[in-house]
């Protein structure tokens, strides 16, 4: 039984009740708004060091967002992401140790780390059965005891040849933002290109069903969680590019859990998975990133800087909670249920 | 099961001297107070189907502010801690508020909490902890009567802790606590019969905030002011509910087993001080326990209905189904009988499934 389509809210070609647009639309509003709100102040937002601090921004939040997108659209979560990031950072930073000729093993032992982590995890959900949230909550706490026990601050040492990466520009957009790009462009492949993307979206949709239909379902979570450690591992990678030398809480100071699952939100990727995609998680990077940039443009003190991303977050789910309605569940309530609904 | 936390304290009579005696236990039961409050605290959260991260930055807040605004005067103490009790009283209910009336998950809303108020305490205090508590706000963590025959000193902190836990088994056999846990089970069919679920979800958040406030008042005058008061606490809230739910409840959870859950926490915690493991390890122990605890429930015989191998377990709110804010999605929509009966007076650990249609 299903409810009649309503009246879809469409402006011009925009098409507001589609998440991928609507956010790409509020998107332009903020940066709008904020260019008119800076003018006021006498500034510019959007000139050369604007756009670069708002690419730069969405460099290291776009990658883990990648990986979160993965993970959340086979309704799963990861929250270990945050540590993650630290780790990799340190491993890389400290195997390179200033050595040029280290930089590809030091590559590849981090992404070995980061696979492992995102296999742990994966398996921990699939065979153990554990709950994600606790899963990944568990695997963050593991991973915080690691780093308080080794590190009290940054260590190791990336030499100049690695972090050209980090600062290398075409123009005004940075290297690592192409290559952000470039694995989202990827991805995106994967998700809707390639046959185990499918079963990402069929997991998501429905476990059971999926699994009824001969998809492994273990087999997608976990590959789902391997491919989002990947993703940040390579932000860690990235983070040792830039910062000269890994950082143990480089993740969890930005907050980059909370963040890349609310940029995957803003994007239109359910919270229950099987709906959603890369385009609307970039989109909802770039949003958050743009927000950050407005804000240091305006003088905001830091700390309320804190406050403020909280409440957005807050604010950017609750409005795509409301909105993000999923016709699949529609159809399989029964009229009752739907009536009783408050 | 609680022969898990009795084998932990006898190994810590064992190993530490202090422990040969009742005032070293007493002394622990002291430390762990503030921990135990917020574990009932977060076990109100969590049975009825949500989680609250936000707690540890309020301990923080607490303490931060309640040394700001006393600054040494002891006449300051008890409007002060009115206040505090109303500021965590007033951040639950703006938890709940956003988790059930604008469907947010509840890990997010408490997460930028989390952030909103180490945020907020950082601005107000422009970076660094400022002020002093009086000596009465302090007595509170720290004395107690004096002279007691056998143990020498009551500390007040446990009599708080007695108080809070009295009032919470108490309000969790009224019909109040039977159906809050009705909600983390079945909030639809809670709903059906009539039940208000977002007042009895908010007055869980509120509860918790509350009690988050009456921790931190305890643990500030144990261990004084600073930023990190709160650090951590949380998560350790968080294990302490599980790690109780599983131990001591059978599988299932009750107020006392996350009390004692916490408590064989902080016991552990000062076994491992004693053996001389490093205290940076605590994270990756209370990794490990919340991991195998759950592990542990998931795949107990009894609990295989409850935790099905589909719910991949993740908190949200399907804003298509009756506000639900679950520690896993609804699953597959074939299951229309419920996993088992549920016995009003039974203690159910935080359900999984939700049935959907």
């Amino acid at each position: 039984m299903t409810t009649p389509p309503a009246r879809r809210p469409v402006v011009g070609r925009v098409d507001f009740s589609n998440p991928t647009h609507s956010v790409y639309a509020a998107l332009a509003a903020i940066l709008v708004s904020g260019s008119i709100l800076v003018a006021l102040q006498g500034g510019v937002y959007l000139d050369s060091a604007g756009v670069l601090s708002i690419l730069s921004d969405s460099t290291a939040l776009g990658l883990v967002a990648i990986g979160q997108t993965i993970v959340i659209l086979c309704r799963s979560l990861d929250l270990s992401v945050a540590l993650l990031i630290g780790l990799c950072s340190l491993v890389a930073a400290e195997i390179m140790d200033g050595r040029t000729s280290m930089v590809v093993p030091a590559i590849v032992a981090t992404l070995a780390v980061a696979a492992l982590v995102g296999l742990a995890n994966g398996l921990i959900i699939t065979k153990l059965r554990v709950n994600a949230f606790i899963a990944t909550l568990g695997m963050a706490l593991i991973l915080r005891g690691l780093l308080e026990a080794r590190y009290t601050g940054p260590a190791g040492d990336t030499p100049l040849s690695f972090q050209q990466v980090g600062y290398t520009r075409i123009g005004p957009i940075p290297v690592s933002a192409l290559i952000v790009l470039a694995l989202a462009a990827a991805t995106w492949w994967y998700l809707t290109q390639s046959r185990a993307g499918y079963h990402v979206y069929a997991v998501g949709g429905s476990p059971e069903i999926a699994r009824l239909s001969g998809v492994r379902t273990d087999r997608t979570i976990i590959s789902a969680h391997v491919l989002c450690s990947l993703a940040a591992g390579i932000t860690g990678l990235y983070f040792a590019a830039r910062l000269d030398s890994g950082s143990p809480f480089v993740g969890t100071d930005g907050a980059y859990d909370l963040q890349s699952i609310a940029a995957v939100v803003l994007g239109g990727t359910l919270l229950a998975g099987g709906r959603g995609g890369i385009v609307g998680t970039i989109g909802g990077v770039l949003i958050l990133a743009s927000l950050d940039t407005l804000f240091d443009d305006l003088g905001v003190n830091p700390f309320f800087k804190d406050v403020v991303r909280g409440v957005v977050i807050i604010v950017a789910v609750a409005i795509y909670a409301r909105r993000a309605v999923d016709p699949r569940r529609r159809v399989e309530r029964s009229p009752a249920e739907a009536g009783a609904a408050p | 099961m609680l022969v898990v936390l009795i084998a932990v304290l006898l190994a810590l009579a064992i190993v530490g001297p202090a422990y040969s005696e009742p005032t070293g236990y007493l002394a622990l039961l002291r430390r762990a107070a503030p921990l135990m409050i917020l574990a009932i605290g977060q076990y109100f959260v969590i049975v009825s189907g949500g989680f609250d991260l936000s707690v540890g930055s309020l301990v923080t807040a607490v303490v931060v502010i309640a040394a700001r605004l006393i600054d040494g005067q002891e006449s300051l103490t008890f409007p002060v801690i009115i206040l505090l009790l109303a500021f965590g009283a007033g951040v639950g209910l703006v938890n709940g508020i956003i988790t059930t009336r604008l469907l947010v998950p509840s890990f997010i809303v408490t997460f930028g909490m989390l952030l909103i108020l180490e945020g907020a305490v950082f601005l107000w205090t422009g970076g660094a902890p400022r002020g002093a508590l009086s000596e009465t706000f302090r007595a509170f963590g720290r004395k107690g009567f004096e002279d007691v025959p056998v143990i020498g000193q009551l500390p007040y902190s446990v009599l708080v802790l007695l108080a809070v836990t009295v009032a919470a088994v108490v309000a969790m056999r009224s019909g109040w606590g039977r159906t809050l846990v009705a909600v983390g089970d079945n909030e639809t069919a809670v709903h059906l019969a009539g039940g208000r679920v977002w007042q009895l979800r908010t007055t869980a958040f509120v509860l918790s905030g509350l009690l988050a406030a009456v921790a931190g008042i305890l643990a500030g005058g144990f261990g004084g002011v600073s930023a990190q008061v709160g650090q951590g606490y949380e998560f350790q809230a968080i294990t302490a509910v599980v790690l109780g739910g599983v131990l001591l409840g059978g599988g299932r959870g009750s107020v006392v087993a996350a009390m004692f859950g916490a408590l064989t926490l902080e016991a552990l915690f000062a076994l491992l001080t004693l053996l001389g493991v490093p205290r940076t390890l605590e994270s990756l122990i209370q990794g490990v326990i919340i991991i195998a605890a759950v592990a542990y429930a998931a795949n107990s015989a009894g609990w295989r209905d409850r935790f099905r191998r589909t719910d991949l377990g993740v908190a949200i709110a399907d804003p298509s189904v009756a506000p639900v804010d679950a520690i896993a999605s609804p699953t597959d929509v074939q299951r229309t009988a419920p996993a088992r009966p549920s016995h009003p007076t039974e203690r159910q650990f935080p359900a999984d499934s939700k049935e959907q249609g």
